[in-house]
């Protein structure tokens, strides 16, 4: 005990080789990364690039709020939250059917122990097809519903109302399967129907926190929609990507100035709806 | 106990009757939202001129069963597979420096942005919030698009789109984990006269290192995801594959660079719901 309280502390750092290792494993990992990246910020201060990048941000100052132009930005911005509402409301076409037939809490056979082999498997399938919908990104549906529809908002809208349906489904399900399910089981057992356990059961447990997430969900649809314009979709986004396509940078920047608003509008907006829900 | 039980008023055997609330009056929030809510979704399917008939009609049904069919035909070409695989690894490689340049940036950003101490004056708390804000409110995809004038095309412009809008989200997590760390061993080092650097290294950043750590691969996840279509305005990456091919209307390479994003972001899936089962546990 004495020889360990009079030895003085070690000099050598203890963490030393755990910490030597970690960083060789680090480099070993980032070197391929920045390789594979063609990671070489000295291009950013190339004479060329330099130059383009001074003429497009110098342009930025002023703003362009020319009036034709602002009435213009301001039809783009009505059509991306359109393009988001109309999609949202298409999803919930697709995710509410869906979601009743995926809920286990709705089975009549798994009220006397395990579900049937069949109902199972079909209820797995349903949940299945929720998951690859949300799987494929919205951008990659929009491309493939533009070269089916042609530019316009259709392709944003349908791509939205797709992925969006995937989204909401599973989580309503998921929503739906975790509340207490006494009175739905309660419900089907005295003979109601699926539905009435449904509407009368589970929705009122359930209501608040299903609408909260909606809401949310359509928050990020707007920056979404803002986003998939630059496939094609229509939207704010589309006539963003115009305008840099054409270097006009003071056109963008009143366009950026307008979608950081949009998306703090709709983040203020959800976010009071949400409060106001509980 | 007696006593007190007197004071307690006997309610009435019958409830005293009252109208149920009228269904619709000024002060029905729940009526208003949804009255908002369906004149919001009428306006909106009517003043975008959707093209359902377009849409439903034998010629574009005709058209999209064509596409879906050649869409089931991915090629399995061996060369072609090789630059997939390229390609897959470039995203990977995008989201992964994407993220770290964000995590380095979001933690310088998050220091001003953050109140570690009531008398710390905090004078660029404002500032940078107000920037944090602004680099996380605009996309990852945007980002990329206003790069590409001062990057060039391919993957350096993609990952610095990534790096530039996760250092938003990042910088706003890291420094509110910052301001909510505990206060005591910070405290203690001040009151030594320990400067604020050394503070925050030896005091505060130790606390909250694993939550910094945990939201960074948090975003990690959302950043391969992101990475795999950033690509389609010419970031590099699967996306710009994608692009590229779906242009030429080459189905069956489209058909396959679509299988490699679908299987990448599963796999991802994967593995954060396993690590995160693994962990919790």
């Amino acid at each position: 005990m004495s020889t360990i309280a009079a030895s003085s502390p070690a000099w050598r750092d203890p963490a030393w080789s755990g910490r030597v290792f970690w960083f060789g494993a680090a480099l070993v990992l980032i070197v391929p990364a920045l390789i594979a990246t063609e990671f070489k910020p000295w291009t950013l201060f190339g004479a060329d690039n330099l130059k383009a990048t001074r003429n497009f941000l110098a342009d930025f100052l002023p703003p362009k709020i020319e009036g034709e132009f602002m009435l213009m930005v301001m039809r783009e911005t009505w059509r991306t939250v359109a393009i988001a509402t109309a999609g949202i409301t298409l999803a919930l076409v697709i995710a509410v059917p869906l979601t009743l037939l995926a809920t286990s809490a709705l089975s009549v056979s798994a009220l006397t122990g395990r579900m049937n082999a069949l109902p199972f498997v079909f209820r797995q399938a349903i949940r299945g097809t929720l998951i690859v919908l949300r799987s494929i990104p919205e951008l990659v549906w929009a491309l493939v519903f533009v070269r089916v529809v042609g530019l316009g908002p259709t392709a944003g809208v349908l791509a939205i109302a797709l992925t969006y349906g995937g989204m909401l489904g599973k989580v309503y399900a998921e929503i739906l399967e975790s509340e207490e399910t006494h009175v739905t089981n309660s419900l089907l057992r005295s003979g109601a129907g699926r539905l009435q356990a449904f509407l009368y059961g589970l929705l009122p447990q359930s209501a608040a926190e299903l609408t909260s997430y909606t809401v949310y969900r359509w928050e990020c649809a707007i920056r979404s929609s803002a986003v998939l314009g630059f496939v094609g979709a229509g939207g704010l986004g589309q006539q963003m990507d115009a305008s840099m396509k054409m270097f006009n940078g003071s056109e963008v920047c009143t366009m950026l100035i307008v979608f950081v608003l949009l998306v703090w509008l709709a983040d203020q907006a959800s976010a009071w709806l949400r409060r106001a829900l509980g | 106990m007696a006593a007190d039980r007197k004071l307690v008023p006997i309610p009435a055997a019958n409830e005293t009757y009252r109208a149920p609330p009228r269904l619709f009056d000024a002060r029905c929030k729940a009526c208003w939202f949804v009255a908002g809510l369906v004149v919001l979704t009428i306006a909106s399917f009517w003043s975008l001129e959707l093209q359902w008939a377009r849409f439903f009609s034998a010629d574009s049904m005709r058209r999209m069963g064509k596409f879906f069919g050649e869409l089931m035909s991915p090629t399995a070409n061996g060369e072609f597979l090789w630059r997939l695989t390229i390609a897959s690894l470039e995203t990977l490689a995008m989201s992964a420096l994407g993220t770290l340049l964000a995590a380095i940036g979001g933690l310088a950003l998050a220091l001003p942005a953050s109140r570690t101490h009531a008398e710390d004056p905090a004078r660029w708390r404002g500032v940078t919030r107000l920037v944090l804000n602004a680099l996380r409110s605009i996309p990852e995809l945007v980002w990329a698009a206003l790069l590409l004038i001062s990057a060039g095309l391919g993957p350096f412009a993609g990952t610095l789109a990534l790096a530039v809008h996760t250092t938003g989200v990042l910088g706003r997590l890291f420094a509110e984990a910052i301001e909510n760390a505990p206060q005591g061993p910070a405290f203690a080092l001040r009151t030594q006269g320990v400067p604020a650097g050394r503070v925050f290294l030896y005091a505060t950043l130790v606390q909250v290192l694993p939550q910094l750590l945990s939201y960074t691969l948090y975003r990690w996840e959302n950043n391969i995801r992101a990475a795999a279509v950033l690509g389609v305005v010419g970031a590099g990456g699967l996306g710009q594959m994608l692009a590229f091919h779906m242009g030429l209307f080459q189905m069956s390479e489209t058909s396959s660079i679509l299988i490699a994003m679908i299987l990448l972001v599963a796999v991802v899936d994967i593995v954060s719901y396993l690590s995160r089962r693994i962990l919790s546990r």
